[in-house]
């Protein structure tokens, strides 16, 4: 591995780790206010639909796949409805997966 | 079977803590593996190679911007091209910063330092449900740790052996693994759709981030979480404005 590929993982390690430090490290003295609070409750919905959405309903990044047979939006029904329904993660992730894989390699 | 929405409600000590916080972040940590396992696959394939693999899992520590990294070093981006969609893709953590930061202020710098590099979706999620919880328990900030410490070693311990996997049976790549990313993230966010407010703030992200899905840099993304957390803040206001106009 050359010495452009480790500048790459050492910038990618600088701006992680400065996003998620600056706040930390200001502690107090850079406060939100209330309103502002309770927008950030809505950042991880909002975030973490925004980063799935599309990947399941666009599988290969191009094309609208809307139909019963995408593993992906199987696979993410059958999450959600157990996340739901039995208010346990694990079971979300594992039904989920196990969906997605029979769906990608059963149905095929 | 344990659940990240109900940690234990008794104020503990130091190990106990951390073991609780690593033990509420185990169904995380299998959502996570997989998701290691395939990066370090597709990484050591790539020009990164092993040793680039588990550097950039041991020093960067953001499972989406480093798959979203990979994909960008395979077309042949430049370097600063990686540098700046990452921070774009890792802006979401300032917000999770922000949230966790009342907690913060207390802690002396080299805690803060150990945790904001520790921060990651999994265990802020597992970790607000535990602030959220107000016993006024004085040691929550090793639950953080536990958590984080658990999702640091899982990560490196997945790509190492999908890295090492990856160099010797290539088809691991094609198993479809990267589903369990999606399978998380579903799992954390249906339980929080239970107001109107944020199912609002769910579809409008959904949407946004779908008709800007073609913009460059990942900016369809933040431009959504932006449109989502709007569209939430405008309900909220809506929702106060109501409450104070109803004579009850």
């Amino acid at each position: 591995m050359n010495w452009s590929l480790w500048a790459v993982i050492v910038g990618m390690a600088v701006v992680t780790f400065a996003i998620r430090y600056t706040l930390f490290g200001l502690g107090g003295r850079l406060r939100f206010s209330p309103r502002v609070q309770q927008a950030l409750r809505h950042v991880p919905v909002a975030v973490l639909t925004a980063i799935v959405v599309p990947m399941v309903l666009l599988p290969d990044g191009q094309h609208w796949d809307l139909s019963w047979r995408n593993p992906w939006l199987a696979g993410a029904l059958t999450s959600a409805a157990l996340a739901l329904g039995t208010r346990k993660l694990l079971a979300a992730i594992a039904g989920g997966m196990a969906v997605y894989l029979l769906w990608r390699f059963g149905l095929a | 079977m344990t659940s990240i929405s109900s940690p234990s409600p008794h104020p503990a000590g130091r190990s106990t803590e951390f073991l609780l916080g690593a033990r509420d972040t185990l169904p995380l940590l299998l959502g996570a593996a997989p998701f290691g396992l395939i990066f370090g696959a597709l990484a050591s394939a790539s020009p990164l190679g092993i040793v680039g693999a588990l550097g950039m899992s041991a020093l960067v520590f953001a499972g989406s911007a480093q798959f979203i990294a990979l994909s960008l070093l395979g077309t042949g981006a430049s370097a600063l091209v990686v540098v700046f969609t990452t921070l774009v893709v890792n802006l979401r953590h300032l917000l999770y910063a922000a949230s966790l930061q009342p907690q913060m202020a207390r802690l002396p710098q080299r805690w803060r330092v150990l945790l904001a590099f520790w921060l990651t979706d999994e265990t802020y999620a597992a970790v607000h449900h535990r602030y959220a919880h107000d016993d006024g328990a004085p040691f929550k900030h090793w639950y953080t740790a536990g958590s984080g410490a658990a999702m640091y070693a899982n990560w490196l311990g997945w790509t190492a052996v999908g890295a090492f996997l990856g160099q010797a049976s290539p088809a691991l790549t094609h198993l479809g693994l990267e589903f369990a990313l999606v399978a998380t993230f579903v799992g954390i966010v249906a339980p929080l759709l239970r107001e109107r407010p944020s199912i609002a703030v769910a579809l409008t992200a959904a949407v946004v981030a779908l008709a800007a899905r073609d913009l460059p840099y990942k900016l369809g993304l933040m431009l959504a979480a932006f449109a989502g957390v709007a569209v939430g803040v405008w309900m909220d206001g809506r929702r106060r404005l109501q409450a104070a106009g109803d004579p009850r």
